[in-house]
């Protein structure tokens, strides 16, 4: 018989074995998935893991590991400071949305002025948008204690909806022969996020997604608002005679994150997507959740887990493309990565006891 | 910068050569939109990929990658097509406009084809259905059905094609029946099967009894079974499994002798850009089994009409007919031309609400 036990402390070396058992396990399910099938295991595997690393055209995939993962590691940075206080915002994806929408708006505004500040002002925008739309849960849960969860998830719907209106709307390109979306910033050089290095996927998104781990890193480890947060999560009771204040952390978690989070969105709208269209949002403020935890709430941990999340994308394609693998089944596999991680972090609290038999 | 800007011309370069050289098969790409198995949009360009590899064999080999966002995603998506070497891809929904264009940019010697946009270049060709014809039909069939008289529509997004479809549905129900009035729902969704089924329920519960649908799920058409009394048609595809409950008739996209089309010409060298609108006469509009709940006059009309818009003897907009504001558009015998109808953004006369801005 075995017995689950409780560890007096957290282990340290399964907190770190982790992740890699989880990234196992998914491996070895995924190919059995895959053979189930009818697909060579290991082809798929390498498919998705090595050649977008390695393969033979690399050299196009590795730049799109940092488009892809750029946005999901600095949605994730944000989302891991309140999730450490135990602060659920699950509302990234909305604020993603208005952080674009008043980032885009803005640069269309001056449109077709050429001048420097365009893009700051842009990018400030962005932030704001975020931050505001995260502020309505912030203010409801210190004012009303109502629970941050539903308002901010509710909220992505409402950010959806203001999306189709402004991509049919006020944002509509006037050129564009009544179809939906904006006027694409590609052809509106002063306000466009390219590369910064070509053919490296380096955009200002990126540089601010390692920028944002750097600084989180310090908050975390060498502040006093940091410690706050992390004792606010994990000794609430501590915390109160520590006087910390609750609502200042609150307020900074959910603020910070849907900054992050509309920073994300302008990015993205100004660069790689190019536009604002009804569809503009596909699921970075979701996905970098599953990126948080993966990362294990930790700076530099967010940092792999953004690009292994964004490698499974772009090899998951090109499974499809090259081994004919459904869609459906590469959603499949991620999920699984989160769900054997979970799994996994038992054994980073708990310990497997053997226990006797007792007479009964 | 400029260095790595030559390697990486280079590494274009050398994307081309071995895809010019793997084999003498010629390659075809589709990036989805939705899952292949939608039952609608995706599935029926799916079944048109199907086609194109029945017809030729083994002289061809598909790929697709299905679920593909719009923007940056679909931009990668394409590009890796590109490089795995498809002499030609279809990008099957409107928002792979831009990325299409650029990829396109980059690979001078692939082939593109954008469905329902209109933005071309040397290695871009545009093509689309004129579903409105289509919508024709159904107005008629509708119109005569409704005992409410109160016909509800499904929107996805008030875009011109979908406006197109709503005025042409409306002027042909009015035409057999003029106290006919549309109740308009804006779903915002392509394909949302529970978004879908509300939006139903919400038009039945208005008294609606027939419902057209401009998504592409079949959930207007469960909801409409589960209601009972209420007719609809299927939308892209067929939807035959509603044969014997609401689905009367419908519209299928038959992609397939386009597809095959533009595959052969590429084989033979002869692919060249083009702006393609084809309607029930070329086949690319399809008008599914037209069921015994229909009157057998009503049904004898409504395929005299087919054959009329199939021969071209009829246009679906022919005049007179005035805008929503009583404004005059078009005049008596006068027919739409294609640019209006491109961008069609306002309702004909007789239509109640706005369209949504």
């Amino acid at each position: 018989m075995f017995k689950l036990e409780k560890r007096p402390q957290a282990s340290r070396s399964f907190a770190y074995l982790t992740p890699l058992l989880a990234i196992l396990a998914t491996m070895v399910a995924g190919g059995l998935l895959f053979m189930a099938l009818g697909k060579n295991p290991f082809e798929a595997i390498r498919t998705i893991f090595w050649d977008p690393l390695f393969g033979e055209f690399a050299s196009f995939s590795r730049p799109d590991l940092l488009v892809k993962g750029g946005p999901l590691i600095l949605i994730a940075i944000g989302l891991s400071l309140g999730f450490r206080a135990g602060i659920w915002n699950i509302g990234a994806e909305g604020q993603y949305i208005v952080g674009a929408l008043c980032g885009a708006g803005v640069g269309l505004a001056f449109y077709p002025l050429d001048a420097w500040y365009i893009f700051p002002l842009m990018i400030v925008a962005g932030g704001l948008g975020g931050w505001a739309w995260a502020m309505i849960p912030a203010l409801l849960k210190v004012r009303f204690q109502t629970n941050e969860i539903l308002v901010s998830l509710m909220l992505v719907y409402v950010a959806e909806k203001l999306l189709a209106a402004m991509s049919l709307g006020l944002l509509r390109n006037p050129d564009g022969h009544g179809f939906p979306g904006s006027r694409n910033f590609k052809d509106y050089e002063t306000a466009f996020n390219g590369e910064l290095i070509s053919n490296t996927g380096m955009h200002w998104g990126v540089a601010m997604a390692f920028i944002a781990v750097i600084f989180a890193y310090i908050l975390l480890n060498r502040h006093m608002l940091g410690f706050s947060i992390r004792l606010t999560g994990e000794a609430p009771r501590a915390a109160k005679f520590a006087s910390v204040n609750p609502t200042r952390v609150i307020l900074f978690c959910l603020g910070t994150s849907g900054a992050l989070a509309g920073m994300a969105g302008l990015f993205e709208v100004s660069g790689p997507a190019g536009q604002i269209s009804i569809d503009f949002n596909s699921g970075y403020g979701f996905t970098a959740i599953i990126v948080a935890f993966l990362g294990r709430l930790h700076p530099v941990g967010i940092l792999f887990a953004g690009l292994l999340m964004a490698l499974t994308y772009i090899g998951g394609e090109l499974a499809q493309l090259t081994l004919g693998l459904p869609a459906a089944a590469i959603q499949l596999f991620q999920g699984m990565l989160l769900f054997f991680l979970l799994a996994a972090d038992l054994l980073t609290n708990y310990r497997i006891k053997r226990v006797k038999k007792e007479a009964v | 910068m400029k260095l790595t800007h030559l390697f990486a011309t280079a590494a274009v370069a050398l994307g081309m050569a071995t895809s010019a050289i793997a084999d003498d098969k010629t390659k075809v790409g589709f990036v989805y939109v939705g899952p292949v198995g939608d039952g609608g949009w995706t599935y029926e360009h799916n079944k048109g990929r199907l086609a194109v590899e029945a017809e030729f064999g083994d002289k061809v080999e598909t790929v697709f990658v299905e679920s593909v966002p719009e923007g940056a995603d679909a931009e990668r998506v394409m590009t890796q097509m590109a490089l795995q070497g498809a002499d030609l891809i279809f990008t099957t929904s409107f928002g792979y406009m831009d990325p299409t264009i650029n990829v396109a940019k980059k690979f001078p010697n692939v082939k593109f084809e954008h469905a329902t946009g209109y933005k071309t270049a040397e290695n871009v060709s545009v093509y689309s259905a004129r579903f409105y014809e289509g919508r024709a039909i159904q107005g008629h069939i509708a119109g005569n059905l409704t005992e409410s008289n109160i016909i509800g529509y499904i929107g996805s997004f008030p875009i011109p094609e979908v406006i197109r479809g709503i005025n042409s549905a409306f002027i042909h129900a009015r035409k057999v029946n003029p106290d006919v009035e549309f109740k308009i729902v804006w779903a915002y969704t392509w394909f949302d099967p529970a978004k879908e089924a509300d939006a139903a329920k919400v038009l039945i519960e208005q008294g609606a009894d027939v419902i057209l649908q401009h998504t592409d799920s079949t959930a207007p058409l469960a909801a409409a079974a589960a209601a009972g009394n209420v007719f609809g048609f299927g939308q892209a595809s067929d939807m035959a499994e509603f044969k014997d409950g609401p689905r009367v008739s419908s519209i299928i996209d038959d992609w397939a002798p386009y597809y095959i089309a533009r595959t052969k010409a590429v084989m033979d060298g002869t692919w060249e850009t083009m702006s393609t609108w084809d309607g029930i006469g070329a086949g690319m509009v399809g008008i599914g089994e037209i069921t015994d709940k229909v009157p057998a006059t009503v049904k004898a009309e409504a395929l005299a009409l087919k054959a009329a818009l199939a021969d071209g003897s009829y246009h679906a907009f022919t005049g007179p007919i005035n805008k929503q504001d009583g404004s005059a558009w078009l005049a008596e015998g006068e027919t739409a031309d294609d640019g209006t109808l491109a961008g069609m953004s306002f309702y004909v006369e007789g239509i109640e609400g706005d369209i949504p801005q």
